[in-house]
């Protein structure tokens, strides 16, 4: 196991190396120049050109990917374009109002999606079941943007009611406020991933029903709810548990999308906005830790997986 | 000529001499029947092409038309679906945004799932070094957020409908390939690959003549469960400003265009959403059905 996970630490490595590559060149291949950003529009060749000396845009490539990454190593993110803020110090700020989002995103796609996973699948073929594969299905197709959208309009034309925008509310200053703010966005952005696992623990819940040792529980005259209870869940849950790990590559991108429209201050807005002001070092050095998080996410998964099932033996 | 191809003919006349004789209408019949779902994903694809093929003769009112109505008109008979912030019809648009999520679906699935299932047969079979430099590189891409992948390579390439096909379509390519590889990786040790060897065929010809017929059709499958996801990426991107630009009636676009025009306008936010979520809908009913008929063990894993 230990030398498994060596392994994985490694490749690991080796699979962050070529994404700081691959996104340090597109940067450099997008249009537009940070330089120009901040002197302004019309600004005089000099200050571009000073600013490209500051910013270090003169050097050759491979000498500004050098420095880059021995900043990063080091756990300097370099600064911001404009504010020449540390980008470590705007993500202390940003990063609980993500993490937030996503634990309750977490929470509602466990809380929706198993149980009525469940549901459906002991309930086979019946409108329950039905109605919770039409409603999976529909989850998975209805675009989030939209649903978001519609949460914040049709409130505010109909009742006149609008959420507190723009800033976060802490959950020690205001609990009642601050679930108000972050329980609508996690919801729609729980949708998609709550279908998916409602789905997903019918379909395995369905696979392990069928198989020998629920027979045998079940023909050693075990009660149907207690063949359920301890035999068949526990087992069906295993893939379950995996792809609720997997997901949090998905959700990340989701949070882009749904910091934007919530105006919530957190990292996928951050992201965002950087990329859209053309602030290479905040992008680059925030596409590194996103594919940092995602990558120990799956190793975590992975090593979750084996301990969840011992059948299961990495070499 | 080897003599493959005569193996090939006795297990058709086996096959045939075996099976009991159908209607190929009547078991199309009976996959129907067994798959009520999937029959309405494909009713409502089929509409759906046949709105995009004939947009021009459907909308009541030409797309840039912003004199169509007044600005922000509820529903009527005129404007089925009312009008938006500067009085173009939003039904129109609607409908012209078909053709535009359909041929941005078709073009970066069809073109994505090809390069990944060359890519993916290559990787298979091939084994070695080859398979370990596509392998790594499909690892650096999947431990990437799609969405982020895209926004990025939107923005490099710039806001056009070109770059929305080529960067959904490049984000495809990872999660396929290995798909086909695995695939490929349990084809290529079957005794009908052997055989082939054994008889001398070349590598160009096992992998053209025996192992692409057999893959192919699972990249088909995936192919079609991911228009869905293409159509749902396209308008996420032209919502966030990063896809199809403005004058274009993207429905992503028009929905961040009501949502940004205050005081709000509901039916304009709420028509051209509803119109991604039933192509959506409609493309993944046909695609749930597709894969429980042609292959049962996907089930979960797609």
């Amino acid at each position: 196991m230990r030398a498994y996970i060596i392994r994985r630490l490694i490749t690991g490595i080796f699979i962050l190396f070529i994404l700081s590559v691959v996104i340090f060149v597109l940067m450099r291949l997008a249009p537009g120049d940070p330089a120009v950003l901040e002197c302004g529009l019309g600004a005089s060749p000099e200050c571009i050109e000073a600013k490209r000396e500051q910013l270090g845009l003169n050097d050759s490539w491979p000498v500004q990917y050098g420095n880059w990454i021995r900043d990063v190593s080091t756990g300097d993110l370099g600064v911001e374009a404009i504010t020449h803020r540390p980008v470590i110090d705007t993500l202390k700020d940003r990063f609980p109002v993500t993490l937030e989002l996503l634990i309750i995103t977490m929470v509602a796609t466990i809380a929706i999606g198993v149980p009525f996973g469940i549901i459906s699948a002991l309930y086979r073929n019946s409108p329950a079941d039905y109605g919770v594969r039409v409603t999976a299905v529909m989850g998975l197709s209805v675009p989030n943007f939209w649903l978001a959208t519609l949460v914040i309009i049709i409130p505010q034309e109909l009742w006149g009611y609008a959420p507190t925008f723009a800033r976060s509310i802490s959950f020690t200053d205001d609990p009642v406020g601050n679930l108000q703010q972050f329980v609508p966005p996690a919801l729609v952005l729980a949708m998609a991933s709550a279908a998916g696992i409602m789905r997903l623990t019918r379909s395995s819940l369905l696979e392990v029903m069928g198989t020998d040792y629920v027979r045998t529980a079940r023909s050693k005259g075990l009660r149907e709810s207690l063949v359920v209870s301890r035999h068949a869940l526990k087992n069906s849950m295993i893939p379950v548990v995996t792809v609720l790990g997997l997901q949090i590559a998905f959700l990340l991108g989701g949070t882009v999308i749904i910091e934007r429209i919530f105006a919530l201050p957190g990292v996928g807005l951050y992201l965002f906005e950087s990329l859209l002001s053309k602030d290479f070092q905040v992008v680059q050095s925030l596409t590194v830790l996103v594919g940092a998080v995602v990558i120990s996410m799956n190793l975590l998964v992975d090593i979750v997986y084996a301990w969840l099932d011992p059948r299961i033996r990495y070499a | 000529m080897t003599t493959t191809p005569e193996v090939g003919t006795l297990g058709g006349d086996l096959e045939q001499a075996i099976r009991p004789r159908r209607h190929p209408l009547r078991s199309l019949a009976n996959v129907a029947r067994q798959n009520p779902l999937g029959v309405i994903g494909f009713l409502i694809i089929f509409i759906l092409a046949i709105v995009a093929i004939f947009a021009p003769l459907i909308a009541p009112f030409d797309v840039g038309d912003f004199r169509a109505g007044q600005p922000k008109e509820n529903p009527s008979w005129t404007h089925l679906f009312g009008t938006d912030g500067l009085g173009h019809d939003v039904f129109s648009r609607v409908v012209h945004g078909t053709r535009i999520s359909m041929t941005v679906a078709v073009l970066s699935v069809g073109g994505g799932t090809i390069i990944a299932t060359v890519l993916g047969i290559i990787s298979g079979y091939m084994g070695g070094i080859v398979d370990s430099a596509i392998q790594r590189i499909v690892d650096t891409a999947i431990a990437f957020p799609i969405l982020l992948l895209l926004l990025i390579l939107a923005q490099v390439l710039g806001p056009s409908m070109q770059t929305v096909i080529i960067a959904v379509g490049i984000a495809f390519i990872a999660p396929v390939t290995r798909v086909v590889r695995g695939a490929v990786l349990s084809e290529r040790n079957n005794q009908y690959v052997e055989a082939a060897r054994a008889l001398g065929a070349s590598t160009p010809r096992i992998l053209i003549h025996h192992i692409a017929p057999n893959v192919v059709a699972l990249a088909i499958i995936i192919a079609t469960t991911l228009l869905g996801t293409a159509i749902l990426a396209e308008a996420a991107l032209s919502f966030l400003g990063l896809g199809i630009p403005v004058p274009n009636p993207s429905w992503g676009t028009d929905v961040s265009l009501a949502r940004a025009s205050p005081p709000y306008h509901i039916w304009w936010a709420i028509f051209p959403g509803a119109a991604i979520s039933v192509t959506v809908l409609g493309f993944n009913l046909l695609g749930d059905a597709l894969r429980d008929i042609f292959d049962p063990r996907l089930r979960g894993r797609l």
